[in-house]
């Protein structure tokens, strides 16, 4: 079973694309791409542990920081740059977002919805701050930095001028197409220059 | 036939009159000899070689036993079957460095010219030339491409060398615990240790063969090394203040602790393991490495088209990630397939011939994605 939010990333990436995933966690995107999509895909991971478990997939990854190491890839290098579930646990957002914007053609943005219905519901009856499957966290053992909702990252997106090409957004395992805000627990963003 | 429970060194002369080695000096040198161990079968489409790099004290003997012998080579827990370097799939090649005293031809060897130690009459030699020689080795096996290369420290220079030097000939490097180019602080280590060695009187500008060795020099040298290869934390996990035979300090200059024990121990066994001469080459050779020789390492990096894995240990002061990190900025900008990790370890620049579970894990399924995209069918 291919995850649906890996499933629809694959499904935007055209075969032999030049992919950037960064925050590649363990591989699992990065290989798929690999093998369906006979992608050339690296990808840039700060745990030794999931390099290990990239390398055991077949992919390259280097180890490094999100921040600092798109500096060496020149304009463009990369047809999509990839920031899936890592959006939201990266400290200087506009930088990284700026440097992705400049290395890849497209990027593909993932996050977590923190305004869906159940963490609304969560936050205005019990008066508690969300724990929902696409929020597993407590307060005090999140690695989330940021806290936004989809229309929040659209917002974002309007102020910098970065086109919103597609916004697919999930909810359960399905797509959802309308009041996504309220509903979807999280949102793939593809964005371009504009 | 050999018992093929053991390996034996084999040895391999070339460069002899009238077509010397010419060494990036511009020195000619010859004969060389080359001494080298082989585990594993060569496949009948030769495409399964990979080179083993040894560090700077290290030696041919990588792998198995020789007959007779209660130690196993030096990276025998990475070499062999089953093992990260798994030699039923594999045919690893190590061979002993140019300038060394472990049975390739160096300060030590007899000059033919003269009959007598080359002594410092060797030539300077680089960590090129060491490469040059292997490369002639190869030809010599009828290896056109090697699968992979590999080693740590000297060992990673020499396989960052392969990639730029030799870019058709391999398939992937793995690059450990190393640079590509040596820093003031690693020269500066550098020439306390020679220094400690010329100021012995029994150095003799060199000529020492037959008499006795500076031994005092040579082994103060590998004790500064050894701080240089350990880490704080490692240090003071093995000795800490730890007292040597005795209850309480002695208020006099003999050895109070455990640490000036061992370091006077790891100094005495170098001595009778190396020689004198082989120290100021192969550190000399170690200075001089700067592959991207003024230019930009980005540049240097240029005509690479091997995959690279690049190693790197957290503990590790004398080798640094953040060198390791540097040449993989200008792999990357250069397109190479390259893959970095920084292992975590206590174990300092010594962690490559330590930690062999993360080392294993990374190199055997790296062995096994360049086997697929690269070469083997």
């Amino acid at each position: 079973m291919i995850r649906l939010d890996y499933e629809i990333i694959a499904g935007i990436i055209e075969p032999g694309a030049r992919v950037l995933d960064l925050g590649c966690g363990d591989g699992e995107l990065l290989s798929l791409l690999k093998q369906k999509k006979n992608c050339h895909a690296t990808g840039i991971e700060i745990s030794p542990q999931q390099i290990y478990r990239c390398m055991e997939r077949g992919v390259s990854v280097a180890q490094g920081n999100i921040d600092s190491d798109m500096d060496v890839y020149e304009d463009k290098r990369f047809d999509y740059v990839i920031l899936n579930e890592s959006l939201q646990q990266i400290m200087n957002i506009e930088k990284v977002l700026t440097d992705a914007l400049r290395v890849g053609k497209k990027v593909i943005v993932g996050i977590p919805n923190f305004c869906n219905i159940r963490a609304r519901a969560q936050i205005f009856f019990m008066g508690q701050v969300p724990v929902t499957e696409s929020l597993p966290y407590k307060w005090y053992n999140t690695p989330n930095l940021r806290f936004l909702s989809l229309k929040d990252f659209r917002d974002f997106c309007v102020e910098k001028r970065i086109v919103v090409e597609k916004n697919p957004c999930l909810c359960n395992g399905r797509q959802v197409r309308y009041f996504t805000n309220l509903l979807a627990d999280s949102g793939i963003f593809v964005l371009r220059r504009n | 036939m050999s018992d093929p429970n053991f390996v034996q060194t084999l040895y391999f002369t070339f460069a002899e009159p009238p077509r010397p080695l010419v060494l990036k000096s511009g020195v000619s040198l010859g004969p060389v000899t080359v001494a080298y161990e082989l585990y594993g079968e060569l496949n009948a489409a030769r495409s399964n070689a990979i080179l083993i790099f040894h560090a700077f004290t290290g030696d041919a003997h990588a792998a198995s036993y020789h007959e007779g012998d209660a130690k196993p080579g030096w990276w025998a827990d990475m070499i062999g079957p089953g093992k990260a370097f798994d030699t039923d799939k594999y045919c690893v090649i190590c061979s002993n460095v140019l300038g060394s005293c472990k049975g390739t031809t160096g300060s030590g060897s007899i000059n033919p010219a003269t009959g007598k130690p080359y002594g410092l009459t060797f030539p300077v030699i680089t960590i090129e030339d060491m490469v040059d020689v292997q490369k002639a080795l190869l030809d010599h096996l009828g290896i056109k491409k090697l699968l992979s290369c590999a080693g740590g420290s000297m060992g990673g220079m020499q396989a960052m060398t392969w990639a730029v030097r030799y870019p058709e000939c391999v398939h992937s490097a793995i690059v450990i615990a190393a640079c590509h180019r040596h820093t003031a602080q690693q020269i500066a280590f550098h020439e306390v240790g020679r220094q400690a060695v010329v100021a012995d009187p029994d150095w003799k500008d060199g000529n020492y063969y037959g008499q006795p060795v500076p031994a005092r020099g040579l082994a103060v040298a590998r004790m500064l090394g050894h701080i240089t290869y350990m880490s704080w934390v490692s240090m003071e996990q093995k000795f800490g203040r730890k007292l040597l035979d005795k209850e309480k300090l002695g208020y006099d200059f003999s050895k109070d602790f455990e640490v000036q024990n061992y370091l006077e121990y790891r100094g005495q066994s170098f001595v009778e393991r190396f020689d004198a001469n082989s120290y100021l080459y192969l550190t000399k050779a170690m200075d001089y490495f700067d592959l991207a020789g003024g230019r930009k390492l980005s540049e240097a990096f240029k005509g690479i088209k091997a995959d690279l894995l690049v190693i790197s240990f957290t503990s590790d002061w004398l080798y640094p990630s953040s060198q390791s990190q540097e040449m993989v900025r200008a792999l990357k900008a250069n397109d190479v397939d390259v893959t970095y990790v920084e292992m975590e370890s206590d174990y300092g620049h010594d962690a490559f011939l330590v930690e062999f579970e993360d080392q294993t894990r990374a190199i055997s399924s790296y062995l096994a994605k360049v086997g697929r995209e690269r070469s083997l069918p």
